[in-house]
């Protein structure tokens, strides 16, 4: 496989397009929890269950229903290699809970990715959609619009008082988690970081780092999303996570400013160092990648470093996860093997360029 | 200050021991401090379901699932569907199916209005094939909170005509209920 042919597989093609503030705000999801009415849940264990309603999904949803321009396609976890499954999880299509309970799992998947819908994961249904930089209202939409097409054939578990019946006490009522991913490297540089956390996390708001639950932030990505399900309606989590998000992304603005004034010098020695270690170094961990990345792209945000996509941000994090490096390698790869790998993959795609 | 093991990074956690009134203090880093043994908790840190099954610990009897004895037991609410029982919601912190809820009630009140800061009331969207009665009733509510405003604005004739239609509304959602719970 040659190296672009790879990068067009690690990169969804609804991340190339263009959205508000992209350069801090990386992606909008919309996430919604659905069940049906009369089936007992996936967390019940029950096998049996669990194979109708995904026979049923595969019966009645896999006629190449066009939603707009994209085409869904069914995909039983069961067909896919171990690889191919942690690849979905590091392109976030499905998460790691689908892998462990995978025997009557499935997801849809649309041919930009931008939406894929986990079958049998915690709930009956999980649909998510995606959207480049600032856009949740635009993907609170479609996720509405295939919560309607699926809704169609089959009741789902819904009370008037509790919303929508979810699995987990937590989502129940909106069964909707919107969440932002956002690259903050000046907000962390200046430690503002650091006062912002907690006072996000008084307005019902969740920090997390790009993994999800517990894991940490890591190059400097951020993930922010809502807490409470119950008693606000969507539009309103959606436009109160916004104006948390919009106010974010002014302040990154400003730091950046800031310590570009302060020190232009010792900013450019920052990024042009982690340029040199990613352009030179020969066993990289996952670790220290992506704080090099994070650097280099904002170096190329602030003008510093040019010719190189500003992509690469999306791109390289991506590309040096586990699953992947062992993708291209088309093997298993122990974790030194792996930093040996990723070092050389990431010097080929900083000597393609754009 | 230090980590009095390393000398490298900060310390972040104080232990205090105290072995027969003889007392020792030491500093440590989390690294070093996890090497030694003094920190017990896994690797990928205190999850939300952990911590969200430690509250629900607080809620309802107090059952523990090995010590529970037989006639405990027999007493503890089991949803009739699906077979979960209270103490098994607990310590998985998941219902088995959308009836868990009715059957649980009362005790999952508590739970939803922690998780939820004090919310207990739905109010977002609606599904179109099985809340059509209750989409109404929403748009009735709304209606007659209309309807109050023109009265005090003293629009009468607009407000007449709203309650017409509201009495329209309701006659016909009497008759959907009512479809709705046949079916």
């Amino acid at each position: 496989m040659t190296l672009e042919s790879f990068i067009n597989e690690a990169i969804s093609p609804w991340m190339l397009e263009d959205g508000p503030d992209k350069d801090i705000v990386m992606s909008s999801r919309v996430r919604l929890a659905r069940n049906f009415a009369d089936k007992l849940y996936p967390t019940s264990g029950n096998q049996e269950a669990l194979e109708e309603v995904l026979q049923f999904i595969r019966k009645n949803y896999t006629q190449q229903e066009d939603t707009e321009q994209d085409s869904i396609s069914f995909i039983p976890m069961k067909n896919l290699s171990m690889i191919e499954k942690l690849v979905l999880v590091e392109k976030h299509l499905i998460s790691p809970h689908l892998i462990k309970h995978s025997d009557h799992a499935a997801v849809l998947l649309s041919a930009q990715e931008q939406t894929s819908i986990m079958v049998n994961e915690e709930d009956h249904l999980r649909i998510q959609v995606y959207y480049p930089g600032l856009q949740l209202r635009k993907a609170l939409e479609e996720a509405y619009y295939l919560d309607d097409w699926l809704e169609e054939k089959a009741d789902y578990a819904f009370d008037e008082t509790k919303g929508y019946l979810t699995s987990c006490p937590t989502n129940i009522g909106t069964g909707m988690r919107a969440s932002i991913m956002m690259h903050l490297p000046a907000l962390v540089l200046t430690k503002q970081i650091n006062r912002l956390i907690p006072a996000i996390n008084q307005l019902g708001l969740v920090v997390r780092g790009i993994y999800g639950e517990g894991s940490e932030a890591r190059g400097n990505i951020f993930q922010i999303s809502n807490q409470i399900t119950l008693g606000k309606s969507e539009e309103d989590i959606v436009e109160d996570l916004e104006s948390i998000v919009n106010q974010l992304v002014e302040h990154e603005r400003m730091a950046r400013v800031y310590i570009y004034e302060q020190s232009e010098i010792s900013l450019e020695d920052r990024v042009f160092r982690s340029y040199g270690t990613l352009k030179n170094s020969r066993i990289i961990d996952s670790k220290e990648a992506a704080i090099c990345i994070s650097n280099l792209r904002l170096g190329i945000d602030l003008g510093i470093i040019e010719n190189i996509s500003e992509n690469i941000l999306n791109e390289l994090m991506v590309l040096t996860q586990p699953g992947f490096l062992q993708h291209y390698a088309n093997k298993a790869l122990r974790s030194d093997e792996r930093d040996i790998r990723r070092a050389s993959i990431i010097r080929e795609r900083l000597n393609l360029k754009k | 200050m230090e980590c009095q093991e390393c000398h490298e990074r900060k310390a972040t956690l104080h232990f205090k021991h105290i072995i027969n009134g003889q007392e020792t203090k030491i500093s440590l880093c989390e690294v070093c401090a996890k090497k030694k043994g003094y920190l017990s908790y896994p690797e990928e840190g205190y999850s939300l379901n952990d911590l969200l099954s430690g509250l629900f610990q607080k809620d309802g009897l107090n059952l523990s699932s090995t010590g529970a004895t037989k006639s405990n037991q027999s007493q503890e609410l089991k949803c009739a569907s699906c077979g979960r029982t209270f103490s098994e919601f607990k310590k998985a912190g998941k219902f088995g199916c959308a009836n868990c809820y009715a059957s649980f009630g009362a005790k999952v009140e508590p739970i939803l209005r922690r998780v939820h800061a004090g919310n207990t009331k739905h109010t977002g969207r609606i599904p179109k094939r099985a809340g059509k009665y209750i989409q109404q009733k929403r748009l009735i509510s709304s209606h007659k909170e209309e309807l109050k405003q023109l009265i005090e604005e003293e629009e009468f004739e607009k407000a007449a005509v709203l309650r017409d239609k509201i009495r329209e509304l309701e006659k016909e959602n009497h008759q959907n209920k009512e479809a709705g719970d046949n079916t």
